[in-house]
C-alpha cells in the first residue's frame, strides 16, 4: 500500500487526539523549525519545492500563495483554514477534522510562523457540529501542551487560534465570502482584486487555505517537499484524499497518490454497486464538468489528466452515477442547489440560477421544448465567467456538461415527457 | 507621501494617463466614454455586483466590470467590441427577466436608468416565459415610498446607509433570488439624509412619498437655488411645474453638498404650497383681521412707524429678523431702521449672551472652508447637536473621522453622533465654560504656556485631559462651537475659551453657523454694532413697536415666554412672513413676503461663500420679494437711498466685490474669561432646537412632521434624577420656568448628565417656557 | 427580553475569539446559540443579539436570513433536515426524505400537529460518503439512513 500523509494516523490507537498525531511525528516540523529558527524563505521554499497545489477546488500552487503575503508588514495578518465542505460529493476535510485535527493546527501554526500572523481561525462547515466540537477539543489539547497561545514551546512565538462556525451556506466556502462570514456578515464574495493576500480577514493580509491543504504542511517540512512531490507526480505532488460517494459498494475517503487510475479508485471503493454499470462521473465536485463513463475508465486521477479529459480535479469529489440515474433529474437536482445557494449579490448569477433551475424543471415536469437546451446553454454562457465569484461557473458548468453529454437522454425527456426507460 | 505614479490607457483607441488607483470607470468617465452602470456611485465603495459596467480587457479571458478593475499601465480597452456587448446584452436581459415592464405606470418613468439602458441593451422580446417575481412593499415611513418589485439589488441604498448615512437602517435580507432590500421589521427610515436613497435608486424601487405620481418627469422644469436651512447652503434644484415646486434635488457641489441633500433642504419644499401660507397683505381692524391691499397695509405700516417715533422716539421701535432672509433682505431692514432713527436691529433671537460684541474683530464664520475643515485631523465640537443642526455637515467629519480624524465633543447631550467619538465630555450646560477651561488648561500644561488667574482654581479631569492630548497630537486642529454654545448664556466665555486654546496648541476657531444667512446677517449690519439693543435686550425691556422679518417670535427666540409678552404689549407689531403664524394673536399688520423660492436674493454660507440665487417661481397671491417691500417702506418714510431695482444692486452697494474677504474674523479684541467656576443651581434645562422646528419652513412641511424626528417633545431625564424625583417613564410632568409651564411626558436617557431635563424648544409645546437653558423646575403633573 | 446567563456565557466565550472591536464577528455563533435556547428566532430575539454585539439589527437580520440553519419562525420539538442533493439522492433506493414523509404524515417544510417534528430539505451536508444522511435539530448528524434506522431514530428522539 502507498504511504498515507494524513490519514496514516487510523493505523495507530485513538485517532484524533494528540497522543495519536505523535506517533506519526506530530508536532515535529513545527518544533523544528522554532529550535532552529527556520527562515520563512525556506519554509516558503519547501512548501513550493513539494508542489503542494491548493486543495480546495481551484489547485493554486501553495508556495507562491504564501509568497504573495507582504512579510515585512507591520500589522496584524491572519491565517485562515476552510472547512467550509459544503460542495455536493465532498466529505473528506471532515474526515480531517475527526481523525487529524492536529496536522490542520500544526500546518495552520507553521503558516503563521512563516507570514509573521499571531491569530488564524479554522471555519468550519455547519452541518458538522460534531467535528466544530472535536476541533475546539483538539485546540484545548494543543493549548494545554503549549502548542497554542504565548510563546510556544519557550520560543517567544505566539499563535492563537479558533474555530468559527457556519450556518449554512455553501457560498461560504468560496474563500472571500468565508471572510465576510467570520467578519459577521452574510457571506457574500467579495471582488478580486484586492485578493485576501494583502487584503483578508478584517482587512489585514490573510492567506486562507482548504483543510487537506494544511494538512499536508508538516509532512513536507518533517521530509522535505521533494519527499512530498514524489509521492506523486510532477506537477501533481503529493497524495490526495478523494471523497467517492454515489453508487459504489465502498463509499468514503480514500487517500492516494495523484497520478492513480480512476479505475483503480473505483476498485478501491468495491466497484459499483449491484454491479451496475458507471454512466457517468463526476470526478471533482459537483461544479466541475460531468465525463461519460467511456472518457472516465481512461484518465489518471490528477488535476493535469483531468483537465486533459475536459473536467477537473477540483476537491478530488468522485460523484458516481450508474446506469439508472437519469440525468435530466439529476441536473434538476444540482441546479436547484447552484439557484438556492447564490448568495444574491450578481444580477447573471441571481437571476440567471433560478431561470436555469426553472427550464430544466419545467423539462422535468413535461413541459419542456426542444429550444429549451439552446436556451440553457445560452443563458448559462451568459452567467459563467461573469459573476464576482465562480459560483456563477460553478451553476453553468453542469448544465453545459450534461446536455453536452447527453443531449440525447434530455431529448428523450423533452419529446416523451418522462426519463429513459428505467431510469429514476 | 509618495509621489503618485500615472498610468497610460486606451479606452476604445482614444488614449489617457490616470492616477495609479483609478479604475477603467474613472478612465473612462474622464474620457467621455460612457459604460453603463447601477451598482456603481462615485461617492459609494465599489460593489461590482450589478455586472452592467463589463468591458472588453485586452489579455483577460473574460469581460471585467469596469467599475471595479484597477487600471494598469498600457492597459487596453474595448467597450463596444463583441465581447462586451454581449456580456452587457446578458446582463440586461437578466436584470429584465424579473422586472416588470410597465414604465408608462412606473413614478421613474422617464428618469429610469434601466429604462434609458434597456432601450439600447436589452433584446425586443423576453426569452424569459417562467413567473416574474413578486416582492412585497415596505413602509418606510413619510419620505421614501417603495416599489420593491422593481429592486435590482444594486445596494447602492443599503451602502449609502452604511457608508454616508453613518446608520444602516437598510439591508439586503436572505440570499439569492429571494433577497429584499429591507429595514429591520417594520422599522422606518430615519436618518436625516435618507431623501439621498431616493437619488440614488436607479430604477423606481425608492421614491419620493411626497412627490409620488405628482408630476412626469418631462413635465418639471428645473431651476437652480440654494438651501434656505442651515449654514452650509447647499445647492439644489427645484422641479416645478406651472410655477409651483413640486420636488427639490441636489445640485451637485463637491466644496459643500456634494451630492448630497439632508431630508430638511429635499423635502421642506412642501410648506410653499402649504396652506398657511399669508397670500394677502393683512391689517387688524377692531380685533378682526382684514385682507387689505399693499398701498393700505404699507401706508399704515409707515403712519405706525411715524407716530411711534414721534410719540416714543424711534428707540422704541425693535427690529427682528431671522437669519433665514436673504443677505438684501436684512441689509434693507437695516437700513431702513437706522436711517429711521432706530439702531435695535438684530437677527440673533436665538442668543443669549452678547457680551463679546464690542469685542468681536469681525463676523463669525467657520474659520476655513467647509473642505479645510475636514482635512483637520483633530477637531473639538464644543455644544452641538451636530447631526441635526448640521446634518451634512456631521457626514463631512463623519468621512473624515474615518479617515483618521480624532473627534472630540464637549457637549450636554451625548446623542449618537454615527462615528467613532475619541474622547467626550458630556455635561450640563452650566458646566460646558468649566469643561473647556479645563481642557484648556491641560493644553497649557502640555504645551508648557503661562494662564491668566482666571484658570488658577481650574483643574483638568481625566477627560479634559484626553481631549487635550488629542488636539495637541492634531498638525490641523478645529475648534467648532455649535447652536449650543452659541445659544449659550456664556457664549462669550465659550468663544473666548476657544480662542484660548487654539493660541495654545495652533489651529482654528470656527462658528458652525446656524442659519442658512447667519454670516450673510454679520455682514449685512442686521445687528446692533454697539449703537442699538440687541434682540435680548429688545424683548428684555419691551418696546412699543416691533418690526419682525420672517420672525415667529414664540418659536424663533432663545426665550420664547418673553418674547411672547413682549410682543404682546407692544403699540404696534409689524410681520413681514410667508406664513400666517402666532402673530395673528399679538400682530397688527402682516405683509406677505416671499419665501426664498419666489425672490431673488443672496445666502452666505458658514464658510463666506456668497451665493446668490433667482426666484424660481413666481410669487403666491399678493406676495411681494421682502426687499421690495422694504424699498417701498423707505420711499414712503421719504429715506434718502431706496431706488434699488434689483437685489444685485443692493447687493453690489453692500458687497462691492462681491466677496466677503476681509470681513471674518472670529478673533475677540478682548476675550471675556469671567469666571469659569460651574454655578449649577438645581435642576437644568438643555434646549435644543429639533431639526423639523428650526424654521418656518421645516415647520409646516407635512411630511417631515410625520418623522421620528418631529416627534413631539418630551421630558428627557437620566435615571439618577428619575429616581430623586420619584418619577417613572411616560409619567407626565409639569415644567415651570418663570410664570411659564409645560406639561411632557417623561422619557429616560441615561447618557444626560445629571441634573437635566432635556426640552426642546422652537415647539408649540414647550413656548410658554423660558431661556432654552438655566434653571427649570420639574414637577409630577 | 434576555437569554439565559448560560447562553450568554457561551456568547461571551465566542467573543472573546475576536478582536475587541469586532464583536460582530460572534453574531452566527449567538444567534446559533439564542436558536437553541428558544427554538427558532423571533424578531426579538435578533434584537436583542443584535444590541449585545452592539452592530446594526438589520446587519443580524441579514445573517439570520442568509443562513439556512436559522428558524425564522417556529418549528417543532425535533427539525430534521434531510439531504436531498445529487449524491444522497443516488441512493434513492434508500429515499429518507420519501420515507420520512410518509412515516409522518407531512411534507418539507411541515410540523406533524402534535408539534413533535419538523420536516426539512437540507442541501449538501457534506457528508455524502454516508449516503443518504439527515441532521437532526442541527446538530447531530445521522448517517445510512436506511428505513430500520429512522425508525429506530424516531423511537429514540420519542423517548422523554
Ligand atoms: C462557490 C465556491 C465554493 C467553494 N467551496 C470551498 C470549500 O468548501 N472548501 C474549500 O477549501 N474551498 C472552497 N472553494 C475554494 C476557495 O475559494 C479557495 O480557493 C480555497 O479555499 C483556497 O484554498 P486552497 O488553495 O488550499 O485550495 C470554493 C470556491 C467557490 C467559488
Ligand atoms: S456569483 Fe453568485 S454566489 Fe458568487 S458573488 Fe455572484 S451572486 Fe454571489
Ligand atoms: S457598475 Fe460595475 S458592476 Fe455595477
Amino acid at each position: 500500500m502507498s504511504e498515507k500523509v494524513i490519514l496514516n494516523v487510523l493505523d495507530h490507537p485513538n485517532p484524533g487526539t494528540l497522543a495519536n498525531y505523535e506517533q506519526v511525528g506530530g508536532y515535529q516540523a513545527l518544533k523544528k523549525i522554532l529550535a532552529e529558527k527556520i527562515q520563512a524563505e525556506t519554509i516558503i521554499a519547501e512548501v513550493k519545492a513539494s508542489g503542494l497545489r491548493g486543495r480546495g477546488g481551484a489547485g493554486f500552487p501553495t508556495g507562491l500563495k504564501w509568497s504573495f503575503i507582504p512579510r515585512h508588514f507591520e500589522g496584524t495578518k491572519y491565517v485562515v483554514c476552510n472547512t467550509d465542505e459544503g460542495e455536493p460529493g465532498t466529505f473528506k476535510d471532515r474526515d480531517i477534522i475527526r481523525y487529524n485535527p492536529h496536522s490542520v493546527i500544526e500546518g495552520m501554526l507553521i503558516c503563521g510562523y512563516t507570514l509573521g500572523a499571531k491569530v488564524g481561525y479554522n471555519y468550519i462547515h455547519g452541518e458538522i457540529w460534531a467535528e466544530y466540537e472535536m476541533f475546539e477539543r483538539a485546540l484545548e489539547e494543543a493549548r494545554a501542551a503549549g502548542l497554542l497561545g504565548k510563546n510556544i514551546l519557550g520560543s517567544g512565538f505566539d499563535f492563537e487560534l479558533h474555530a468559527h462556525h457556519g450556518f449554512g451556506a455553501y457560498i461560504c466556502g468560496e474563500e472571500t465570502a468565508l471572510l465576510e462570514s467570520i467578519e459577521g456578515k452574510k457571506g457574500q464574495p467579495r471582488f478580486k482584486p484586492p485578493f485576501p493576500a494583502s487584503f483578508g480577514l478584517y482587512g489585514r493580509p490573510t492567506v486562507i487555505n482548504n483543510t487537506e491543504t494544511f494538512a499536508n504542511i508538516p509532512y513536507i517540512i518533517r521530509n522535505g517537499g521533494q519527499k512530498f512531490l514524489e509521492l506523486g507526480k510532477p506537477n501533481n505532488g503529493g497524495t490526495k484524499i478523494f471523497s467517492v460517494s454515489g453508487q459504489v459498494n465502498k463509499p468514503g475517503n480514500y487517500e492516494v497518490p495523484l497520478g492513480l487510475p480512476f479505475r483503480d479508485l473505483l476498485a478501491m471503493a468495491g466497484g459499483m454497486r449491484e454491479g451496475r454499470t458507471l454512466k457517468a462521473c463526476i470526478p471533482g465536485g459537483s461544479s466541475v464538468p460531468v465525463l461519460p463513463a467511456d472518457v472516465m475508465m481512461d484518465v489518471t486521477m490528477d488535476y493535469d489528466a483531468l483537465a486533459k479529459a475536459g473536467s477537473m480535479l477540483g476537491a478530488g469529489s468522485v460523484i458516481l452515477i450508474d446506469d439508472r440515474i437519469c440525468m435530466v433529474r439529476a441536473l434538476e437536482r444540482l441546479s436547484y442547489f447552484y439557484f438556492e445557494e447564490s448568495c444574491g449579490q450578481c444580477t447573471p448569477c441571481r437571476e440567471g440560477t433560478g431561470w436555469l433551475y426553472r427550464i430544466v424543471h419545467r423539462i422535468v415536469q413535461g413541459n419542456g421544448k426542444l429550444e429549451d437546451l439552446d436556451l440553457l446553454m445560452d443563458v448559462s454562457t451568459n452567467i459563467g465567467g461573469r459573476t464576482i465569484c465562480a459560483l456563477g461557473d460553478a451553476a453553468a458548468t453542469p448544465v453545459q456538461s450534461f446536455i453536452k453529454h447527453f443531449r440525447s437522454e434530455f431529448e428523450h425527456f423533452i419529446e416523451h415527457k418522462r426519463s429513459l426507460d428505467g431510469c429514476h | 507621501m509618495g509621489v503618485i505614479s500615472m498610468l497610460n490607457i486606451e479606452i476604445d483607441g482614444q488614449q489617457i494617463e490616470v492616477a495609479e488607483g483609478s479604475t477603467v470607470i474613472d478612465a473612462a468617465d474622464a474620457l467621455g466614454i460612457y459604460i453603463p452602470r447601477f451598482c456603481y456611485h462615485r461617492k459609494l465603495s465599489v460593489a461590482a455586483n450589478c455586472r452592467m459596467c463589463l468591458v472588453d480587457i485586452e489579455k483577460a479571458p473574460k469581460p471585467l466590470p469596469a467599475c471595479a478593475t484597477p487600471v494598469t499601465d498600457g492597459m487596453k480597452v474595448a467597450t463596444k467590441s463583441e465581447k462586451a456587448i454581449r456580456a452587457q446584452q446578458g446582463v440586461m436581459e437578466f436584470l429584465l427577466i424579473n422586472h416588470p415592464l410597465d414604465c408608462p405606470i412606473c413614478d421613474q418613468g422617464g428618469e429610469c436608468q434601466l429604462q434609458d439602458l434597456a432601450v439600447g441593451y436589452g433584446g425586443s422580446s423576453s426569452r424569459y416565459t417562467e413567473e416574474k417575481r413578486v416582492v412585497i412593499n415596505k413602509n418606510l415611513g413619510s419620505l421614501i415610498a417603495t416599489d420593491m418589485t422593481r429592486c435590482i439589488h444594486c445596494t447602492r441604498c443599503v451602502r449609502f446607509g452604511q457608508e454616508i448615512g453613518g446608520l444602516m437602517e437598510l439591508g439586503q435580507a436572505a440570499r439569492g433570488e429571494h433577497s429584499e432590500i429591507m429595514p429591520f421589521i417594520s422599522q422606518t427610515v430615519d436618518s436625516e439624509l435618507s431623501g439621498n436613497m431616493i437619488d440614488l435608486c436607479p430604477v423606481g424601487a425608492l421614491t419620493s412619498k411626497p412627490f409620488r405620481y405628482t408630476a412626469r418627469s418631462w413635465e418639471l422644469v428645473r431651476r437652480p437655488s440654494i438651501s434656505p436651512h442651515d449654514g452650509l447652503g447647499a445647492n439644489l434644484s427645484a422641479h416645478l411645474v406651472k410655477e409651483r415646486v413640486m420636488r427639490v434635488l441636489p445640485r451637485d457641489n463637491d466644496a459643500l453638498n456634494e451630492c448630497w441633500l439632508a431630508d430638511r433642504d429635499r423635502f421642506s419644499y412642501e410648506a410653499l404650497n402649504s396652506d398657511q401660507r399669508l397670500t394677502m397683505p393683512m391689517i387688524k381692524q377692531d380685533g378682526q383681521w382684514r385682507e387689505t391691499d399693499w398701498q393700505t397695509a404699507l401706508e399704515y405700516v409707515v403712519h405706525g412707524l411715524k407716530d411711534i417715533k414721534a410719540d416714543y422716539g424711534a428707540d422704541a421701535i425693535g427690529a427682528l429678523a431671522t437669519p433665514h432672509s436673504t443677505l438684501e433682505e436684512l441689509y434693507l431692514l437695516q437700513k431702513l431702521m437706522r436711517a429711521h432713527g432706530c439702531n435695535n436691529v438684530d437677527h440673533r433671537l436665538r442668543q443669549s449672551d452678547f457680551s463679546a460684541d464690542a469685542a468681536q474683530a469681525g463676523t463669525p464664520w467657520l474659520g476655513q472652508t467647509v473642505e479645510q475643515l475636514a482635512q483637520s485631523d483633530a477637531v473639538l465640537v464644543v455644544g452641538s447637536t451636530l447631526r441635526k443642526d448640521h446634518p451634512l455637515m456631521a457626514h463631512r467629519l463623519r468621512q473624515a473621522v474615518k479617515k483618521g480624524m480624532k473627534l472630540n465633543l464637549i457637549n450636554a447631550v451625548d446623542d449618537d453622533l454615527l462615528c467613532r467619538v475619541a474622547n467626550k465630555a458630556i455635561v450640563a450646560p452650566s458646566a460646558i465654560v468649566n469643561a473647556l477651561a479645563q481642557v484648556v488648561k491641560a493644553a497649557a500644561q502640555l504645551k508648557q504656556v503661562t494662564l491668566s488667574e482666571a484658570f488658577a482654581s481650574i483643574t483638568p479631569d481625566a477627560n479634559a485631559q484626553a481631549i487635550a492630548n488629542s488636539l495637541v497630537a492634531g498638525k490641523q486642529v478645529s475648534v467648532l462651537l455649535g447652536n449650543t454654545a452659541q445659544h449659550h448664556p456664556q457664549a462669550a466665555n465659550l468663544h473666548s475659551l476657544a480662542l484660548e486654546l487654539v493660541r495654545i496648541i495652533g489651529g482654528n476657531v470656527g462658528f458652525l453657523g446656524e442659519a442658512a444667512n447667519s454670516v450673510g446677517a454679520y455682514i449685512a449690519g442686521a445687528w446692533p454694532q454697539g449703537a442699538g439693543m440687541n434682540a435680548m435686550q429688545m424683548l428684555a425691556s419691551p418696546r412699543q413697536a416691533y418690526f419682525l422679518l420672517n420672525v415667529e417670535a414664540d418659536l424663533d427666540s432663545y426665550d420664547a415666554q418673553q418674547a411672547l409678552s413682549a410682543m404682546m404689549q407692544a403699540k404696534m407689531v409689524v410681520a413681514l412672513s410667508a406664513f400666517k403664524h402666532h402673530a395673528q394673536d399679538y400682530a397688527d399688520v402682516m405683509l406677505p413676503i416671499a419665501p426664498f423660492t419666489e425672490t431673488s436674493g443672496t445666502f452666505i454660507n458658514t464658510e463666506g461663500r456668497v451665493q446668490s440665487f433667482n426666484a424660481v417661481s413666481k410669487p403666491r397671491g399678493e406676495t411681494r420679494p421682502a426687499w421690495k417691500v422694504l424699498r417701498v417702506l423707505g420711499n414712503l418714510l421719504n429715506l434718502p437711498g431706496f431706488d434699488y431695482n434689483s437685489t444685485e444692486q443692493v447687493r453690489a452697494e453692500l458687497l462691492p466685490s462681491g466677496e466677503t474677504t476681509g470681513k471674518l474674523d472670529n478673533a475677540l479684541k478682548q476675550l471675556n474669561l469671567g469666571d469659569l467656576s460651574v454655578k449649577a443651581n438645581g435642576i437644568e434645562r438643555i434646549g435644543e432646537v429639533p431639526i423639523y422646528q428650526a424654521d418656518a419652513l421645516v415647520r409646516r412641511a407635512p411630511s417631515l412632521q410625520k418623522t421620528r424626528d418631529a416627534q413631539a417633545p418630551q421630558a428627557w431625564i437620566n435615571g439618577a434624577l428619575l429616581q430623586q424625583l420619584g418619577l417613572n417613564v411616560g409619567d407626565a410632568v409639569q415644567l415651570k420656568q418663570g410664570t411659564g409651564q409645560a406639561q411632557l411626558a417623561v422619557a429616560r436617557d441615561d447618557r444626560l448628565p445629571n441634573n437635566c431635563v432635556r426640552v426642546a424648544g422652537a415647539h408649540p409645546t414647550t413656548m410658554h417656557l423660558g431661556g432654552l437653558f438655566g434653571a427649570i423646575v420639574v414637577e409630577r403633573a | 427580553m434576555s437569554l439565559s446567563a448560560a447562553s450568554l456565557a457561551k456568547i461571551d466565550r465566542e467573543v472573546s475569539k475576536y478582536p475587541t472591536e469586532q464583536k460582530q464577528s460572534a453574531v452566527m455563533s449567538a444567534l446559533r446559540i439564542a436558536q437553541q435556547e428558544l427554538g427558532w428566532l423571533s424578531n426579538e430575539t435578533i434584537q436583542f443579539v443584535a444590541d449585545y454585539l452592539e452592530m446594526p439589527r438589520i446587519a443580524a437580520y441579514e445573517v439570520a436570513t442568509f443562513y439556512n440553519m436559522y428558524r425564522m419562525h417556529p418549528v417543532g420539538k425535533h427539525c430534521l433536515t434531510v439531504c436531498t442533493n445529487l449524491p444522497c439522492r443516488l441512493t434513492w433506493e434508500n429515499d429518507a426524505g420519501a420515507y420520512l414523509k410518509q412515516k409522518l404524515g407531512i411534507g418539507f417544510g411541515e410540523t406533524t400537529s402534535d408539534g413533535k417534528y419538523t420536516l426539512l430539505e437540507g442541501e449538501c451536508m457534506g457528508v455524502c460518503g454516508d449516503a443518504p444522511v439527515l441532521l437532526v435539530n442541527n446538530h447531530k448528524m445521522c448517517s445510512f439512513m436506511t428505513p430500520e434506522k429512522i425508525d429506530q431514530m424516531l423511537a429514540d428522539l420519542d423517548k422523554p
